[in-house]
């Protein structure tokens, strides 16, 4: 398997961590910190020791809101959102997923009903990602029904026409060398439900 | 009369965020700028897309700019995401040499086209900037005096750079205050909502949107203005669920900015909207929009 931080490094954002100075100000500025199991100073750390690994089976960087507190503050301009981006990116794109943290799946639903219309329809996105979450669902219903009774959530889903062209730019993409550094074939796959 | 060409986005266009597609369509008119729909936009792809594939959140984004090039008008947009995100999209197409170009083939091969000349803005931007706070005062209908109101702008309309100070804008006050109202300033105003959180985290969420409510009532706010479609479902749609969890009372209506500014210029609630935010702006306003 090609080595994970190689991988990171090939990533949009991916290699800026290399000049962190470890001081803090992010962890200081972000909203999620108290929620995550490493913050966004120690996620770096981790990064430069090799522990990528560690960073992607910890919630870290699926609670990150992308407030970009931290990007505007950090001193030496890490950009530690795009860092975060990255890293989600890293996760999918080998399969290492967190267990028990929602918002990859939300992601993946997110996705796929905008691979399937072009536009993301609301009310079929909640409903899919909740269907499995019976907890979930019965916490956000109240808030759904009251949603729904102001017009807020349509019944009908809303389609771009150009779907289509998505799927053929995707597919011209697909077809040139891989951009970034190569990793497991059956991972890409599963990663991108392609 | 100044035209853009607009894009709604999935939540502003007929998703949670709708009242704020028709209240800026509403307010379009009266402030002389002519908001022309992109003709089949897509789903910019946003952070889920992004975050799942290097190539299809950009692919989606792109898409837009290459639709919207021809029209050779600002891309003007109100949702935060949406403005975050294609303005990202262009600066990875012309930033990058080698993505940039694969990206041109692949819009070649769907027999699109762009050459990196689309300027995204946000709508409140277009307010600010183009028509600017004096130009709306002086087509104020009635005036909002006597009301406090505190601008919220969360994240990511003002970070990593958009329309104003990235922690400490003003702006928004300016203008509401060129309305007649009164602003109240907040330790919190661009102090993350948690976002789609709300949907996977939603313990944590909660609370983040309990310190701004909290933040804006104890300075006296008594209404909030926003200008991001999420901001406003998670301060508007959960203060009950909000009360029930943490024994708190919170009953604040929250609006969108061209809410307020269409109350100002006279047009009727329900062209606005208003019956669709959760905790109606109604009474609050009843004797100054009668």
């Amino acid at each position: 398997m090609v080595d994970l931080t190689e991988q990171l490094y090939a990533l949009p954002g991916g290699d800026k961590f290399k000049l962190c100075i470890q001081c803090g100000t992010c962890a200081a500025s972000c909203p999620s910190v108290s929620v995550m199991q490493y913050s966004p100073r120690q996620v770096i750390a981790l990064v430069r020791a090799g522990m990528v690994r560690e960073v992607l089976r910890s919630n870290a960087v699926w609670v990150c809101a992308s407030c970009y507190m931290c990007t505007v503050r950090c001193p030496c301009d890490i950009q530690p959102t795009e860092l975060m981006h990255a890293l989600q990116l890293l996760g999918f794109q080998n399969g290492l997923l967190p267990d028990g943290v929602a918002v990859a799946a939300f992601y993946q639903t997110f996705a796929a009903s905008v691979r399937a219309r072009g536009r993301v329809h609301e009310l079929g996105v909640m409903f899919r990602f909740l269907l499995t979450r019976p907890r979930k669902a019965l916490q956000l219903l109240p808030v759904g029904i009251s949603l729904f009774r102001r017009g807020r959530l349509k019944l009908r889903p809303p389609r771009a026409a150009g779907v289509r062209e998505l799927g053929i730019m995707l597919k011209a993409l697909r077809q040139e060398e891989p951009l970034r550094v190569a990793a497991p074939a059956q991972a890409v796959e599963g990663g991108v439900g392609a | 009369m100044r035209a853009y060409t607009y894009f709604p986005g999935c939540c502003c266009d007929e998703g949670t965020g709708v009242a704020y597609g028709i209240s800026a369509r509403a307010v379009a008119g009266p402030l002389e700028i002519e908001l022309r729909e992109l003709a089949d936009w897509n789903c910019c792809g946003s952070t889920p897309m992004w975050a799942l594939d290097s190539l299809e959140g950009p692919c989606a984004a792109l898409r837009n700019l290459a639709l919207a090039e021809p029209t050779g008008l600002d891309l003007v947009t109100q949702c935060s995401s949406c403005y975050i995100t294609l303005k990202k999209a262009h600066d990875l197409f012309t930033g990058d040499g080698a993505l940039g170009g694969r990206l041109g083939r692949a819009l070649g091969a769907a027999g699109l086209e762009y050459r990196g000349r689309v300027r995204v803005r946000h709508l409140a931007e277009v307010l600010l900037d183009d028509v600017g706070a004096e130009a709306i005062s002086r087509r104020l209908q009635k005036k909002l005096s006597g009301l406090r109101v505190a601008c919220y702008y969360g994240c990511q309309t003002v970070r990593p750079r958009g329309i104003d100070h990235p922690e400490f804008p003003t702006r928004l006050e300016a203008l509401v205050t060129a309305l007649g109202a009164e602003a109240v300033d907040f330790p919190y105003k661009t102090r993350c909502c948690g976002a789609s959180l709300m949907f996977s985290e939603q313990g944590f969420a909660l609370s983040l949107v309990r310190k701004i409510l909290e933040s804006a009532t104890a300075n006296g706010a008594q209404c909030l203005v926003t200008v991001c479609p999420f901001c406003q479902i998670n301060l508007d749609a959960f203060q009950h669920q909000i009360n029930s969890r943490f024994g708190t009372s919170f009953q604040v209506p929250v609006l969108f900015l061209t809410q307020l500014i269409g109350l100002a210029l006279g047009l009727e609630p329900r062209a606005l909207a208003l019956e669709k935010n959760v905790v109606s702006p109604l009474p609050l306003l009843s004797a100054r929009v009668a």
